[in-house]
């Protein structure tokens, strides 16, 4: 196959597949999961309420600390 | 407090780490910037010693500031996310810890060779062969870390921040083996695995998407995350977030021979990388006005917080330099442009104004909820840090402009005979005022940054019910500060 044939080809594919991403996001039929998707980072804030969570225990070792400095 | 058990607990000691050590580098590396920006406008300031000339320290600032600072900021953002829109703790936490631990041995094992004048000589590849593999070690351990995380996760849907960071993982890995391939003559002293043409083109390839992955890609995931966490409001379109991100990475991967106009590089690809670089200004431009039309129906929160006005104006930055960028790839621009300050211009105008500037709103927002604190432990420095980062970047882009322009005119222009009008140390010379402007828009910039690491140290170590006093007082403080920054 002629190499200019490959690239005409390449191009084709390559606009092809850009519109299937286009019409597959745009798609009604998305709207819901990308909505769910989208609220993701609002799930509730767990770790300020996690008793044994990582977080508490560094204040309480910040708080120890700062206190060994005089700071508190 | 009595819903806590049914929630997941995060891991966040492995954050915490990289999110501190992001400003220790920070500072580091962007004082290593200062100092030898300094060294163009003194050059005695290279202290007559080889380990503190322009040669060896100009890559330890490079190295500092993407590596170290960009490195741990996105290590940092990346496990935050990732943890927190999966609903899941990190999955193998002792490979997470040692991600620490190897990227740190990393960057000092950088520190000492470069000065040392230890370099493979690519550009942003320097370091030798048994810091690579370190490296390639550390990268798989991250990946193995990251995709676990998101297999495990509890959410039925992979955020699209985690998109963009699986991407920039996978492809830095792709390119940092490739790029890093050599042949080692002893163990300080390795040659690269290809040759001439093509080894200037694998190392384009590796440099641009070391721009286009490490700097941009795990980027846009921390400004799909804390962009709509700021704003309080979920990203404007996620169908426009879907389109960016397979537009994006397809497209990138290609622009690598704009760095290569009119070289021994065969035409064709000079061609491509010059077409694929004009197509790239399309995704770019998309991402950013995704980010800022999240902001739509929120724009009085930008008189309120400083931490939205670094994201938003981090996100100007990005169009503005990925505007510039496709065009610096026109061949006939990059004719005049290449080999001058320009090109440090625009690299600065991306890495000061939009990498450094979404990291730092990034890691306002971070830091507090990694201690459990409402907000920083002082809202007016973080201001002040706004202040000082854009005053910095506008200086130190507009020097480089005028410089470069000036450069580009005055190294083509001829006489009527065809002889150079100018000789090289004339264009030198003519840049010296520039230098000087640069230096100073750098030392605001460093000066921000230790406002910064400051306000992180005071964060970090204070206690609880003094955050709470010293809250009410910023509130004050940002009450009266209002009028001035709304006008």
């Amino acid at each position: 196959m002629d190499i200019n044939t490959i690239r005409g080809l390449a191009t084709v594919v390559a606009l092809i597949a850009f519109l299937s991403v286009v019409f597959w996001a745009y798609s009604s039929r998305r709207k819901g999961d990308f909505d769910e998707a989208a609220s993701l980072p609002f799930v509730e804030d767990p770790e300020a309420d996690t008793p044994d969570s990582d977080a508490t225990n560094s204040h309480r070792e910040a708080h120890k600390n700062s206190q060994k400095r005089g700071v508190a | 407090m009595s819903t806590a058990t049914l929630q997941p607990t995060y891991n966040y000691k492995v954050v915490r780490q990289f999110a501190i050590m992001a400003v220790v580098w920070g500072v580091v590396g962007m004082a290593v910037g200062l100092l030898i920006a300094s060294q163009m406008v003194f050059p005695e300031l290279n202290l007559g010693l080889p380990w503190t000339s322009f040669g060896r320290l100009r890559p330890l600032h490079t190295n500092a500031v993407i590596f170290a600072f960009g490195g741990c900021v996105l290590f940092a953002t990346s496990y935050y996310i990732v943890q927190r829109t999966c609903q899941t703790t990190l999955a193998m936490p002792g490979l997470a810890a040692f991600t620490f631990w190897g990227w740190q041995l990393v960057i000092v094992a950088a520190a000492i060779t470069l000065p040392l004048g230890m370099t493979s000589s690519k550009e942003y590849a320097e370091l030798e062969w048994p810091i690579d593999i370190l490296i390639a070690v550390v990268w798989v351990s991250y990946a193995l870390v990251f995709f676990g995380t998101i297999m495990k996760r509890k959410s039925k849907h992979i955020y699209v921040a985690n998109w963009f960071f699986g991407a920039f993982i996978i492809t830095v890995a792709v390119l940092h083996i490739v790029n890093s391939a050599a042949l080692p003559v002893s163990l300080t002293k390795s040659y690269s695995a290809y040759a001439g043409a093509m080894d200037a083109m694998i190392q384009w390839w590796y440099g641009h998407n070391a721009v286009g992955f490490f700097l941009t890609a795990g980027f846009l995931g921390m400004m799909y995350y804390f962009v709509p966490k700021q704003a309080e409001r979920p990203v404007y379109s996620y169908r426009l977030s879907i389109v960016h991100f397979w537009a994006l990475v397809a497209i990138y991967i290609w622009a690598g021979p704009h760095h290569l106009h009119y070289t021994a590089l065969p035409d064709w690809a000079q061609s491509l990388g010059m077409v694929m670089s004009l197509v790239l200004l399309a995704p770019s431009w998309g991402g950013m006005i995704n980010g800022i039309m999240t902001l739509s129906g929120a724009w009085h929160k930008l008189r309120t917080d400083p931490i939205l006005r670094f994201l938003v104006v981090s996100l100007s930055f990005y169009g503005m330099s990925t505007f510039e960028g496709p065009m610096m790839a026109i061949k006939t621009v990059n004719a005049l442009s290449h080999y001058t300050d320009w090109t440090i211009g625009h690299v600065h105008s991306g890495a000061l104004g939009w990498v450094a500037m979404v990291s730092f709103g990034s890691l306002y927002h971070l830091i507090p909820k990694l201690y459990g604190k409402e907000q920083m432990y002082s809202v007016s420095l973080i201001n002040a840090h706004f202040w000082l980062a854009t005053i910095g970047t506008v200086l130190y882009i507009v020097a480089m402009w005028v410089n470069g322009i000036t450069q580009g005119l005055m190294w083509r222009a001829v006489n009527e005979d065809g002889t150079l009008t100018y000789s090289f140390i004339e264009s030198v010379e003519a840049s010296g005022f520039g230098y000087i402007v640069r230096a100073i828009g750098g030392g605001f910039f460093v000066l921000g940054m230790l406002v910064m690491a400051y306000n992180v140290y005071r964060t970090a170590s204070e206690s609880e019910d003094q955050s709470q006093d010293k809250k009410d007082l910023d509130q004050t403080a940002l009450d009266t500060a209002q009028p001035v920054a709304g006008r």
